[in-house]
């Protein structure tokens, strides 16, 4: 009998790519995607490794599928537009070994800034579009894809969404099938592509999307369920799940794994055979669209929300008038519990310190833990756009600000795995127009918000072996920058992180603070801290309350006293007992 | 008929683990099973909601309001937060322990203290445990996601599987036995 195993999403997109013989992946870490590539660097088959950002993740994979490997690249859905200039001509060079490329989109917003459905980029690459609904669809969709990547010569484009990727369902595994790199063979008229080459692959493309069309109206994994023909539900993804959940087989189904180029015959098929049609998919109108094009009438976007993650819930009140199940309410309401920067993040001295500078700064911000610090006491970030937008947006805000005579100056942060990723450039253009900018960038060791995965600036890589640490100070050095404009400080020791804001602040130009100090959950961290924590005296604490404004998680006050609440999780970093003037607290081991 | 499980806490304290457990033993038995996770940004200090859903076949993974047949909290205010999941009918099962969040430790905000009488009103069928304190006197606070494991097997009657078995094979070698002792102590809870 075949091993059954429950998997998430992200589990099953790795096993599936194991499976499939794939031989090269990479990715850069985004919630939800980050788990696909960690779970692919356990099969030792496949060469794993963390890009850059996106761009390179797709380039690289790239290279290795025109030598004639099977790849696999993976990243959020935001990610995708770091990668869309190699995605947007990939089509036009298609497949030696077979490519797939797996976004990851986050309808909700658990972890992201936006909530774009990336099926659309499908149609704007010329890819062929993949929807899996549950893990085992995971797994065999992501072995179909090298299937038809290498049948059709095209690259394939695997939209999932968070409830697919982070929830598990029973998965029956199989025995890898071995695949052999293929023969590389120099093929300048299919992979060059300047315009008289690009010109002729155009039509190719084209052709080839004909007859993957074909193939979608009679393919395993697009599906029709006939019941009651009286409703039809045309669904793709988590939304079949949905669908399936509230109307049970009370209706018939057209459910569609592979929604680009869409199956036309088949959607004409279904409407014609059912009396109302409903269209229920999460996030745009995609599928919707497609079955208006062709003339049948459908609900979809007047009747179920554009907006956030679809539930059973949300299906059944849009399209039925069966009402939810009772529950209960009582008056006493929950106090918030957002997500905060932990005890001993090297975070927190720098917002902090910010803190005292407030009224002659504007803060801009970036992607990563450090996007906390917006939140109450430190209220540090006053916009946050895209990963490397902390530094550029400054450059501009700095010009704005002199047009209105505005005398502060901003403030631009990112961390040290967000500066490999496109903070370089931003920080080139700074030095190289001399912005009147503060730029901060935020070294903590490690890519930290997705849970600690290596950068260029960690001395192992994603499959454990040693790899060239590259240094992010000695980036900032080698643009040029006069050193005199570079501070490299402790951001726990406020003394220093304090005079080098000041610093910044009075001197015009570009001035770049480089905070170092390891993430506090480090392994490496951890072990050397050993039992090190704080203590409160409560004979000689005043209750002045200066130690609370750091605002750490493991220090609570009771009684009109000071005390370390969660002695497990501090770490005696000592950032609070810097602000206590009598003298109550001391750090032991 | 499918069952709807909620397990609420604060990041750290082992929700998915518990979880792990559950499907498997779950799977084990027969059942389809499918089961959703947040990660991300709760992992730091925030809510950590999982959800598991088992039956004969399971379509959706996630549980919406009023939909939750029973809500374990790891967190007293957490059982609070959870409330509007659990349908009329369902159980609570939760643990006293209180773990105080940014907005009460800075003073912006108060700790709902006595939450647990309101919930017992309103509810009923609430069983409090004091796993973290069990957990804490076997020698290791983290067993207390497994104390409340114990709880809530025994609550939902999901005999027929060697769940001892199953602990042994998911949790770190070194912590078998203090685990296997939180999962006793944790079905004489409830």
């Amino acid at each position: 009998m075949k091993e059954k195993v429950i998997m998430s999403g992200n589990e099953a997109i790795a096993r599936g790519a194991y499976e499939a013989g794939v031989g090269f992946a990479s990715a850069y870490p985004g919630t939800p995607s980050t788990e696909i590539l960690e779970n692919v660097a356990k099969y030792p088959t496949i060469d794993s490794r963390w890009a850059n950002n996106e761009k390179v993740a797709v380039e690289m994979a790239c290279g290795a599928q025109a030598g004639g490997l099977r790849t696999l690249s993976c990243m959020k859905h935001v990610g995708l537009n770091v990668a869309a200039d190699p995605v947007m001509t990939i089509a036009y060079i298609g497949s030696n070994g077979g490519m797939l490329i797996v976004s990851a989109d986050d309808p909700g917003m658990h972890s992201s800034q936006n909530e774009q459905d990336n099926r659309y980029y499908s149609k704007l690459g010329k890819l062929i579009m993949l929807e899996p609904s549950d893990s085992q669809e995971c797994k065999d969709f992501t072995k179909l894809a090298y299937e038809l990547s290498e049948k059709y010569d095209l690259v394939v484009l695997m939209r999932v969404t968070t409830r697919v990727c982070h929830s598990k369902s029973i998965v029956t595994l199989e025995d890898p099938i071995p695949t052999p790199c293929k023969k590389y063979v120099t093929n300048v008229e299919k992979r060059a592509m300047l315009p008289a080459m690009a010109i002729k692959r155009h039509i190719v493309v084209e052709e080839q999307l004909k007859k993957v069309e074909e193939y979608a109206n009679n393919c395993p994994i697009n599906t029709t369920e006939y019941n009651d023909t009286k409703v039809g539900i045309i669904t793709s993804g988590i939304s079949y799940q949905h669908a399936k959940e509230v109307f049970g087989d009370t209706v018939s189904y057209l459910k569609l794994g592979l929604t680009n180029p869409m199956p036309g015959k088949l959607i004409d098929e279904f409407c014609e055979k059912c009396d109302t049609i409903h269209v229920i998919e999460e996030g745009e109108p995609f599928i919707e669209t497609a079955v208006k094009v062709r003339g049948h009438e459908c609900t979809g976007k007047d009747k179920i929300t554009i907006q956030g993650e679809l539930t059973a819930a949300i299906v059944q009140t849009s399209l039925t008038d069966k009402p939810l199940e009772e529950g209960y309410t009582v008056d006493v309401k929950p106090a918030d519990r957002p997500p905060v920067l932990c005890a001993g993040c090297p975070h927190r001295g720098f917002f902090y310190s910010f803190t005292k500078f407030r009224d002659k700064v504007v803060a801009l911000g970036d992607i990563g833990c450090y996007g906390l610090g917006v939140q109450t006491p430190f209220f540090g970030e006053e916009m946050c756009v895209c990963m490397g937008g902390g530094f550029s947006t400054t450059i501009g805000m700095a010009e704005a600000l002199k047009a209105q005579n505005d005398p502060r100056k901003p403030l631009g942060f990112l961390g040290d795995s967000t500066f490999f990723h496109s903070g370089l450039t931003s920080l080139i253009d700074a030095v190289h127009t001399n912005a009147n900018v503060i730029l901060c960038l935020l070294d903590n060791s490690i890519t930290g918000m997705t849970g600690h995965q290596q950068n260029a600036g960690t001395e192992v890589n994603l499959m454990g072996k040693p790899v060239k640490r590259v240094d992010c100070l000695d980036m900032v050095m080698a643009t040029g920058i006069d050193a005199d404009r570079v501070h490299v400080v402790n951001p726990i020791d406020q003394k220093e992180m304090d005079a080098a804001i000041k610093t910044s602040i009075e001197n015009d130009g570009l001035q770049v603070i480089v905070t170092r100090y390891p993430c506090a959950l480090l392994k490496y961290v951890i072990k050397e801290r050993g039992n090190k924590h704080l203590e409160v005296n409560p004979d000689k604490c005043v209750g002045c309350k200066m130690c609370m404004k750091v605002a750490c998680p493991s220090l609570a006050f009771k009684d009109g006293k000071a005390y370390v609440a969660d002695v497990a999780n501090c770490t005696g970093c000592g950032l609070c007992s810097q602000n206590c003037k009598v003298g109550a607290m001391t750090i032991v081991e | 008929m499918t069952k709807n499980i909620i397990l609420v806490g604060v990041g750290g304290q082992g929700t998915i683990l518990t979880t792990k457990v559950l499907s498997k033993g779950l799977v084990e038995l027969g059942y389809d099973v499918k089961m959703s996770e947040i990660h991300g940004m709760s992992q730091r200090g925030g809510t950590v909601t999982t959800q598991l859903r088992y039956g004969e076949k399971v379509y959706a993974p996630n549980i919406g309001e009023h939909e939750a047949d029973l809500v374990v909290a790891f967190e007293k205010m957490e059982a609070l937060r959870a409330l509007p999941y659990l349908k009329k009918g369902g159980a609570i099962i939760t643990d006293v322990r209180e773990i105080l969040p940014m907005p009460v430790l800075t003073g912006e905000e108060e700790y709902p203290e006595d939450c647990l009488k309101d919930l017992k009103q309103t509810v009923g069928d609430v069983i409090v445990v004091k796993a973290a304190e069990k957990a804490e006197e076997l020698g290791n606070v983290k067993c207390q996601n497994i104390c409340l494991l114990g709880a809530l097997i025994k609550k939902l009657g999901l005999d027929g599987v060697d769940w001892k078995a199953i602990i042994k094979d998911t949790v770190p070698a070194k912590v078998v036995d203090v685990n296997l002792k939180a999962y006793d102590a944790g079905r004489e809870m409830a």
